[in-house]
């Protein structure tokens, strides 16, 4: 059994998200760089070499490339042989809070229903897997709300089926139109539970962008997707061309006999995460 | 480039059709859906407003707290859609320049058009950039709000594309 303490949890969850708030990953950055170059629609070209000089200047003077530093989303993978000192939820939250204060994030948390905002950016929410071994894995993902405004969820019936699928997620992309702040990377989940399905798709939006499924049948659909997307011609910000999205990620897991759960998640072109391993 | 000042001239802003890249320079209000809430319920009150909403620009944004160092921290525009319920009465009001990202509702649209207005969308998530671009900044009213307070800025130069012309021409639309 293998002891980590609650402040190493803290301090590693509070450098996690005073990375990740910060800038996009680097796959994401990339992505846009060559959008640009392939950019065909006028404005849209504008606003992807405003996203480029916004990156430059986020980098030289340390504000976060963009404002809405999101909702903290943690994802831990628990090795069944590490044994937690002290309350280990309490020590995540502590982290988002003492990141956020430190690193002059927004703090965007509010009660659904009074409107009060809890002041320091928490609660995180925390999804937790038990893994084996002895090792401690977190995921910092901040969740801006543009995009994940858009996200939807149907409960498809079997006879949908993949045609079914295929249309639920290019309707969720024409309601979306212009507002996720796209380009965005798509993470979409197939089967499982009502509450499975919206988890499988917003693990997808941790794989790198440009990473290629395993499952050749859902990297094959992956592609297929991610051109019929761009083929609408939405376009960066809404505004015309062929960059709408940079990649499409799909996770799919068995389901019940009577049902076909799909799950759109949005992620705006500041794809942020980071992890680390204790 | 087109260059523009707020507070603008009629003249100018009916010189503007939906496409055209401008750079804007000059005083808005930063509002978002908190404020907006309140702006309207003081409004149907009768109450006293903070600011002049006539001849006004209001700037759909909520920034990072200030760090040290910087006039403001990180402020691109939010998503303009959740203001749809709201922004007709502005633009009723007087509200002349809106600044936000994203498409808006017909209703906001034929509020652009009868009150020769303009929507301008600026790059969402470019917040570093669109920071860069504000040269003062002064606090206005709700400070309980948190990041939803409204602010003034003063803008220099700052990139916007004309997403909805007074004529009701959007940028949208041409895809």
């Amino acid at each position: 059994m293998r002891t980590i303490s609650g402040e190493a949890v803290t301090q590693a969850v509070k450098q996690l998200f005073l990375s990740a708030c910060r800038m996009p990953e680097r796959g994401a950055l990339a992505a846009i760089e060559s959008a640009l170059e392939k950019e065909t629609s006028a404005p849209a070209k504008e606003a992807l070499r405003q996203l480029v000089e916004n990156a430059r200047i986020a980098r030289q003077t340390g504000m976060p490339y963009c404002q809405d530093t999101g909702m903290a989303v943690v994802f831990v993978e628990l090795g069944q042989d590490v044994r937690i000192e002290g309350n280990l939820s309490e020590a995540i939250q502590e982290g988002v809070r003492q990141a956020y204060e430190e690193g002059y994030f927004r703090k965007s948390v509010r009660d659904p229903l009074t409107g009060q905002n809890t002041g320091d950016n928490t609660p995180a929410v925390i999804h937790y897997d038990v893994v084996p071994g002895d090792k401690l894995r977190i995921t910092a993902a901040p969740k801006g709300f543009g995009s994940e405004n858009m996200s939807r969820i149907a409960m498809l019936k079997p006879s949908d089926g993949l045609g079914g699928i295929r249309r639920f997620i290019l309707d969720s992309v024409r309601i979306a139109d212009g507002s996720p702040c796209p380009p965005v990377v798509l993470g979409v989940g197939i089967g499982g539970t009502f509450e499975l399905c919206a988890l499988l798709a917003k693990k997808q939006l941790l794989r790198p962008i440009g990473s290629v499924n395993a499952d050749e049948t859902l990297a094959r659909m992956e592609r297929e997707l991610q051109g019929d997307i761009n083929a609408l011609g939405i376009g960066a910000m809404g505004l015309g061309g062929p960059n709408y999205c940079l990649a499409v990620h799909i996770a799919k897991y068995p389901t019940h006999i009577a049902g076909l759960p799909v799950a759109v998640n949005f992620q705006c072109h500041a794809a942020r995460h980071g992890s680390v391993t204790l | 480039m087109i260059e523009v000042f707020a507070p603008m001239t009629q003249g100018m802003i009916d010189s503007l059709k939906a496409g055209q890249s401008v750079v804007l320079s000059g005083d808005v209000y930063t509002a978002r859906d908190a404020a907006h809430a309140r702006i309207v319920d003081m409004l149907q009150k009768g109450e006293p407003l903070p600011f002049e909403l006539s001849g006004c620009g209001i700037y759909y944004a909520g920034p990072c707290p200030d760090m040290p160092g910087r006039i403001i921290n990180s402020c691109g525009p939010t998503t303009s859609s959740r203001m749809n319920a709201y922004a007709p009465l502005l633009y009723d009001c007087g509200v002349q320049v809106v600044i936000g990202k994203g498409p808006v509702s017909g209703e906001v649209r034929n509020a652009i058009v009868r009150n020769g207005a303009v929507y301008f969308a600026a790059v969402g998530g470019a917040g570093a950039l669109l920071a860069s671009c504000v040269t003062a900044v002064e606090d206005v009213a709700f400070p309980d709000l948190g990041p939803e307070a409204v602010r003034r800025l003063t803008f220099s130069r700052v990139p916007l594309i004309v997403a909805i012309d007074r004529y009701g021409s959007c940028v949208y639309d041409n895809r």
